[in-house]
């Protein structure tokens, strides 16, 4: 393999892991607490609250509807004033992580919606808070199937990343866009593409142990 | 002391309301064990979430040692049920969590220190005998292990009432058996009011002192479960009583004609219930020294309603009319239960 390709591969590899990392903290940061307010303010929860359920059931799925690549574009304004910038690795970092915020939201609801409602019972019959159902039962009974859920939205994001070139974002998906497309170097392309399966191979086999390790079940 | 005071419970369902519960009256003496019986549907499991709150009565009032439930806010609330244990069919324990870490977690709820949470901790699990699995995960345990924690769960805050909700459904029989001598032991050692939710008359009759019977939302029949085992009114604790005491006649009897009326040269068909050690007096042996007739026995069996003795005898008389009219009246006169079923002929 020609220098200048594994020098292009590494730096591109990094602006992926970094575009990645730092989109998916940030996004589950703000996505768990999401996906637990949609399972308690639901009927019959434990903090049941019927209008703040619906608001947040709308805004996940209104920015869910949007196709990423247009997302990527039409928030420029918001990107600009969070990051400073509309362009470059940075910056791809806001529509990623917004679009993965309902997209945690909606997996962690579901992991949590598996928790038997008897545990959560239990706990309110011991004169538990919401917040100590949350944090002592929702949240550890769950969190095998919630890391399952979120290893699914790493690797999505490893795929939503591919179109951060649109707006100079870097990474492997540009990569192979920019010299195994358009330059007609199809070894940048091949090689490109063995990197994200090793990637993302490497990505499922953590998240299946993490999950399986924390399964007690 | 537990008071429930005309409970009524309305749901919401798609074709308009549903009526769970309609006017429970119960008082629950401290330290006693009540029973309450019903089918799946009849109300039962509602009535038991209303004591702490789980489900909210839509009227009447829960007095738990003069403190009305329902009228506590969210915060008085939750003390409050740190007073009262729940144990529960599927045990509902934390799969994520050890057996120690499970019953730790009404006391780390209170922020109680991890010192004082192992004083407590450690005894209880002596206490359901469990205390070599206590670093193993609920899905390493059987069944009875299982609600063993639940019920080390539901003791480790103190409380002065245990709730049971079909806590020994999903058990085997023998398994049943040592839970319910559990829960018996735990009641008398620390005297701490147990209320029984249950569909089996069985476990009525191994623990509980008082009993009432639920059916479609409504108490038909409820008293100290010896005068409710010994003397049933309502068809459907008959039913519940059959189950494990079959009142069926012997197979011979299948093809007569049973009736209330005298008929010359029939048998009468007596049971006799002699309860506690009322054993006094040798009745049957009387009765055929002193009358001029003929007495068969054609089953009898002895059994215990928790701890009181009390044997069933069906008996069969046959002589002159007269003669059996005055053996009846002989044994209606002594301390036992007499129920007669007719003349066979």
């Amino acid at each position: 393999m020609p220098a200048d390709l594994m020098d292009l591969i590494i730096k591109a590899l990094g602006e992926t892991i970094r575009m990645v990392v730092c989109s998916m903290i940030a996004a589950t940061v703000i996505g768990i607490p999401l996906g637990v307010l949609l399972v308690t303010t639901a009927k019959h929860g434990i903090t049941e609250c019927l209008p703040i359920n619906r608001i947040l059931a709308s805004i996940v799925n209104a920015l869910r509807s949007v196709p990423f690549i247009i997302l990527m574009v039409a928030i420029i304004p918001l990107t600009r004033a969070i990051v400073g910038t509309s362009i470059g690795t940075t910056a791809a970092m806001v529509p990623l992580t917004l679009a993965s915020i309902p997209f945690i939201g909606r997996q962690v609801e579901t992991s949590l919606k598996e928790v038997p409602y008897g545990i959560v019972e239990a706990a309110l019959a011991m004169g538990a808070t919401p917040l100590q159902i949350i944090r002592h039962v929702y949240l550890p009974e769950a969190m095998p199937s919630i890391v399952a859920q979120l290893t699914t939205v790493v690797i999505a994001l490893v795929g939503e990343s591919a179109m951060a070139g649109a707006i100079g974002g870097g990474g492997l998906g540009d990569l192979a866009i920019r010299y195994g497309y358009q330059r007609f170097r199809p070894e940048v392309m091949i090689a490109t593409i063995i990197v994200l399966i090793v990637l993302v191979q490497l990505i499922q086999f953590a998240g299946n142990k993490l999950s399986k390790h924390l399964n007690k079940k | 002391m537990i008071e429930l005071k005309d409970i009524e419970k309305t749901y919401e369902g798609p074709d308009g309301d549903v009526v769970a519960l309609k006017g429970i009256n119960l008082t629950i003496e401290s330290g006693e064990i009540y029973g309450i019986i019903g089918l799946s549907g009849a109300g039962k499991s509602t009535l038991i979430r209303c004591i702490n709150m789980l489900e909210r009565p839509t009227k009447g009032s829960v007095i738990i040692d003069g403190e009305d439930m329902t009228s506590l806010d969210a915060k008085a609330l939750r003390d409050a049920r740190k007073n009262i244990g729940m144990i529960f069919q599927h045990f509902n324990l934390l799969s994520s969590a050890t057996v120690y870490d499970n019953v730790a977690f009404p006391l780390r709820l209170s922020n109680t220190p991890e010192s004082e949470i192992k004083e407590r901790v450690e005894p209880l699990l002596e206490l359901v005998n469990l205390k070599d699995k206590a670093h193993q995960y609920p899905s390493q345990l059987s069944g009875g292990q299982k609600q063993r924690v639940g019920i080390a769960r539901a003791l480790a805050s103190n409380p002065k009432i245990l709730l049971s909700d079909e806590a020994t459904s999903a058990l085997d029989p023998q398994t049943t058996k040592a839970i319910l001598s559990l829960i018996l032991d735990i009641n008398k050692k620390l005297g701490i009011t147990v209320v029984v939710i249950t569909h089996e008359m069985q476990v009525i009759k191994d623990i509980c002192d008082k009993v009432a019977v639920i059916e479609n939302g409504v108490i038909s029949e409820k008293g100290r479960v010896l005068d409710v085992f010994t003397n049933p009114q309502q068809a459907i604790t008959k039913e519940f009583i059959s189950a494990i005491m079959p009142n069926e006649l012997p197979r011979e009897f299948s093809g007569k004609t049973i009736s209330k009326e005298p008929v010359p040269g029939a048998e009468l068909l007596v049971n006799i219930t002699f309860i506690g050690d009322t054993a006094d007096e040798p009745v049957i042996s009387n009765l055929i020294k002193d009358f001029p007739i003929d007495v068969s026995i054609l089953y009898g069996n002895i059994d215990h309603i928790k701890d009181t003795p009390f044997g069933r005898l069906l008996i069969g008389m046959t002589g002159d009319i007269s003669a059996i009219g005055d053996a009846l009246a002989y044994l209606r006169s002594k301390n036992l239960r007499i129920e007669v079923i007719g003349y066979a002929s």
